[in-house]
């Protein structure tokens, strides 16, 4: 295989674990106020995600980087042609990430809801926002033959793109509320599973809409076959759920996200960002990419490296794998990593 | 004002805020590895103490870190596309490889050890600090490879037919002569102000009448900063002394410009501080060392340093007329020399003081002394760490701006770096939305430092001893969001 289409298919990859990742922690800041009733809850939830949602976000760095590596050409059309839209993922990226860590660091309850406000857009638009991106890079945008994004923010807001932001947000919002059933225990576990069920019927119609409307357009067998086998997992997954095994469920939706996400790089390749001017100025894996130097280079480090990480990764979500329930929440907020030391900060403020 | 000029006001502004956390972070690591470490070590109940109350700080400074990272890895394409794409080949890969190495070392084991008190082995435990802190190394490592690739380019080959640079030597760029220098030079640089903000407030905390109790502890930390404080600041000095070695070979203008050296001289005089105009029509020093110029620059007190004149007639004659001229009020191929000439000095005088300050605090903690030191010991425990910053960022500053016109030195102006089908609307929308944004954490971020620091470091409390396969009861997370 050509060195160029072994970093696409790593590229697919690296959005991939982005999406299936940190889908599920999009989902679950995105449920927060419907799923969480008090404020033992809200902790739960944050804390289900607590320990790995910034090893999960380094994803999009990681294929950020590569597609820099690998396609510089891409890399400059998409970053500098989407320029509002990463803006906003940006900005939303930041509050979230600081949602997470700022929010316990209050002591009132007004700065506590200003950062789960902060945690809950945070968590809608870059979910709503990818699916946008990805479902224009797919079908193809304005591009000239100096390779610049010719379009506005309004090209990009077409109903293709509008939909794909919509199959996103739902998704990732059913792998939030199946993963927080699988990850805690008493009332919230079961409200995540009712909710679960009627977001993923609302996400099956959404994702069987755009997919076929992806493969009309632009797919090829290898597509199809994914997106047949997504839709399917969907369905597993709402069964599972139906029938209470929280694990299948969540593995069904990994996997929806997983091959949905694959079978837009497939009716992607070999383009990397189809132009609609004039199919001559597309970028291809081939124009776009770098030297085969370079991809050699990347290849090894690759190689190398990769399996370390997924296995310290995996590991981590091992020594975090127990059930969160409001039990385990200290009653006071841990300022100090250890518990029961609010005294303190009351004598401090008073 | 145009695109070019936006885009370099977001950079400088995104640039420098970052690496208001990033040395923190990097030198608290290892500092924070080191204490869990001795604790395990002595079981001294101050050390882990002291663990726990850095590293809530570290947390909090660390928060702001990674944020600000988000932007930069996304702003070469947005703002740089051009950039972007005559680079990609060589400068990408280390970016990458920083993302896959680094990131996702830090990010990980950093979720383990904030949450990981009643869950892992306690050797582990302090084991996951030291990975945290190889991270941050990694992550230094790879970015300043790429940055110093920029400063002084190699192991590339420039296609004519695509006009883009290819790179030929991963090696060549991984161990690129400045590269070597300016590594250390950093590193050393985030121990001395992490060593600084250690000490500084402890320093604090000592003087502070509701902590009197706790003063023995924050001896201890005080002295554990200082001491990193000046090893950091010998490193800087020794490897900031062969940065200006290679620098004068490499980018001659930026030596002669950090000194407003208009014509080459040997015995060059290094001037403390000097009055009047710096473009050339008159430059009055008033405290002046000879030949300490010739002697950072080459190594040698009569050695000859190119002044700025001849060497602009150089690189003319070698680039042809400088198309940024006229958009430069700095002239040909050469950089705003007033902001080289002072950015410098404040980078070595600040550091000197943080030295200064931490030998005072060592002084003064030492054993045997009986009373407690003064009330003003306290001031300059704030200032410390905020000179240490400072020194940071205007090192940045003059590396950064002492490139100019250069985007990557001798290939590409920044002026061609900029990207071409970016509007001013969206440039600007960028610049104020994130300058705005980044203000008010700057607020929230200072708010919480300062609300941590005043409660102090916590009452003892034993964590518990976990068995190697983890322990599964129920009692509430010994850490929670
Ligand atoms: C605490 C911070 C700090 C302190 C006290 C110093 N530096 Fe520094 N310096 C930096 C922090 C820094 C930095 C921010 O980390 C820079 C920016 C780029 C780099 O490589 O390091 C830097 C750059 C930098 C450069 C520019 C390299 C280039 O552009 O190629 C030189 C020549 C020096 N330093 C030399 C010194 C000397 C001779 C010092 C004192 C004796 C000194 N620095 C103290
Ligand atoms: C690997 C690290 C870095 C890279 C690749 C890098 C690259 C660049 C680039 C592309 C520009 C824009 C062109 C320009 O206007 O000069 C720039 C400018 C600048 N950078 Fe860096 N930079 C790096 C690190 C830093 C750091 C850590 C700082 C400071 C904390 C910094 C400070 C600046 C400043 C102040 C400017 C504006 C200079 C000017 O516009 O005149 N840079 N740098
Ligand atoms: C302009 C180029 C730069 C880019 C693109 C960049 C990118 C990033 C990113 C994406 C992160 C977040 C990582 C995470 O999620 O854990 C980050 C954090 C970090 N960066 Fe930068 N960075 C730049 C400049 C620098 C420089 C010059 C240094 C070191 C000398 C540095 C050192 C670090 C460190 C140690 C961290 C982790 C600690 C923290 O988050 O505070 N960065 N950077």
């Amino acid at each position: 295989m050509e060195l160029t289409t072994v970093w696409f298919a790593l590229i697919a990859i690296l959005w991939i674990g982005y999406f299936t990742l940190e889908g599920f922690d999009f989902g679950v800041g995105m449920l927060l106020p419907v799923l969480a009733k008090d404020e033992k809850e809200r902790r739960v939830m944050y804390n289900a995600v607590g320990p790995t949602w910034d090893g999960n976000e380094v994803w999009v760095l990681v294929a950020g980087g590569a597609t820099f590596a690998a396609f510089p050409e891409w890399y400059a059309t998409l970053f500098s042609g989407f320029y509002l839209p990463l803006l906003l993922i940006l900005v939303a990226l930041i509050v979230r990430n600081l949602a997470f860590e700022y929010r316990h660091k209050g002591d009132t309850d007004s700065w506590r809801a200003r950062w789960d406000r902060a945690l809950i857009l945070g968590s809608w638009l870059p979910a709503v926002l990818w699916g946008v991106a990805f479902a224009n890079i797919v079908a193809g945008v304005p591009i000239d033959a100096t390779k610049e994004f010719t379009g506005n923010l309004f090209t990009l807001l077409n109903p293709l793109g509008l939909l794909g932001g919509l199959v996103t947000a739902t998704l990732f919002a059913t792998h939030g509320a199946f993963f927080i059933a699988l990850k805690t225990d008493g009332d919230i576990r079961h409200r995540a599973r009712a909710l679960g069920t009627r977001l993923g019927l609302l996400a099956a119609v959404l994702a069987v809409v755009f997919m076929v409307w992806i493969q009309v357009r632009t797919g090829d067998l290898s597509s199809a076959v994914a997106f047949v086998v997504a839709a399917l997992a969907l369905v597993g997954a709402l069964i599972a759920n139906q029938a209470g095994r929280e694990g299948w469920a969540f593995i069904g939706t990994f996997v929806t996200i997983a091959l949905a996400v694959g079978g837009l790089f497939l009716a992607l390749f070999p383009d990397v960002m189809p132009s609609t001017t004039d199919t001559a100025f597309s970028l291809t894996t081939t124009n776009a990419a770098a030297t085969a130097y370079t991809l050699k280079v990347m290849t090894w480090v690759a190689v190398a490296f990769t399996p370390i990480v997924l296995m310290y990764q995996g590991w981590t979500y091992w020594v975090f794998r127990k059930r969160i329930t409001t039990a385990h929440i200290p009653d006071h907020i841990a300022h100090t990593g250890h518990t029961g030391h609010a005294a303190v900060t009351e004598h401090v403020e008073s | 004002m145009d695109v070019l000029e936006i885009a370099r006001w977001q950079f400088g502004i995104i640039t420098v805020y970052h690496f208001l956390f990033v040395p923190l972070t990097i030198g608290l690591s290892a500092l924070l590895a080191i204490l869990e470490t001795m604790w395990l070590r002595t079981r001294k109940e101050e050390y882990l103490r002291l663990t726990k109350f850095f590293g809530k700080l570290f947390l909090i400074n660390f928060a702001l870190g990674l944020v600000t990272g988000i932007v930069q890895e996304f702003q070469f394409g947005m703002n740089w596309s051009d950039y972007s794409r005559f680079v990609g080949d060589v400068f990408g890969a280390p970016l990458a490889i920083e993302g896959l190495l680094a990131f996702f070392l830090e990010s990980t084991f950093l979720g383990l050890w904030v949450f990981g008190w009643d869950k892992l082995p306690r050797a582990l435990h302090a084991a996951c600090m030291w990975l945290v802190h190889l991270g941050t190394l990694a992550s230094a490592y790879f970015i300043l490879a790429a940055n110093s690739w920029m400063q002084h380019p190699v192991g590339y080959f420039y296609n004519e037919a695509n006009g883009r640079a290819e790179m030929i030597d991963f090696w060549a760029v991984m161990f690129n002569k400045v590269q070597l220098v300016t590594f250390p030079h950093v590193i050393m640089a985030a121990y001395m102000t992490a060593g600084a903000f250690m000490a500084g407030v402890a320093a604090y905390l000592y003087v502070s009448k509701r902590h009197e109790h706790d003063r023995p502890l924050y001896r201890t930390a005080i002295r554990i900063g200082a001491v990193a404080a000046l090893i950091g600041g010998l490193g800087v000095a020794v490897s900031g002394d062969f940065q200006g070695k290679v620098m004068t070979e490499v980018q001659p203008m930026k030596m002669a410009a950090a000194e407003g050296l208009y014509e080459t001289t040997s015995t060059a005089p290094f001037s403390v501080l000097t009055w009047g105009k710096l473009d050339g029509s008159e430059a009055t020093p008033i405290i002046e060392v000879h030949g300490l110029l010739s002697f950072l620059g080459t190594g040698s007190f009569n050695g000859e340093v190119e002044g700025i004149n001849p060497l602009r007639e150089k690189y003319k004659e070698q680039y042809g007329q400088d198309p940024g001229a006229t958009y430069y009020h700095a002239g040909d191929y050469s950089p705003v020399i007033p902001v080289a000439y002072w950015s410098f000095r404040f980078m070595m005088g600040l550091g000197m003081v943080v030295a200064g300050g931490a030998a005072a605090l060592l002084w003064m903690t030492r054993k045997g002394r009986r009373n407690p030191i003064m009330g003003w010991v306290g001031w300059m425990g704030i200032s410390l760490p905020v000179f240490a910053v400072g020194a940071n960022s205007f090192g940045w500053i003059f590396t950064e701006m002492g490139r100019q016109p250069w985007a990557v030195y001798g290939l590409m102006t920044t002026q061609n770096a900029v990207s071409p089908g970016v509007s001013v609307f969206e440039a600007a929308t960028s610049l104020i939305v994130l300058t705005l944004l980044y203000a008010v954490l700057a607020v929230i971020e200072l708010g919480l430092l300062a609300k941590f620091i005043k409660i102090g470091a916590a009452p003892y409390e034993e964590t518990p001893e976990v068995p190697v396969g983890g322990n599964d009861d129920d009692r509430p997370m010994a850490f929670a969001y």
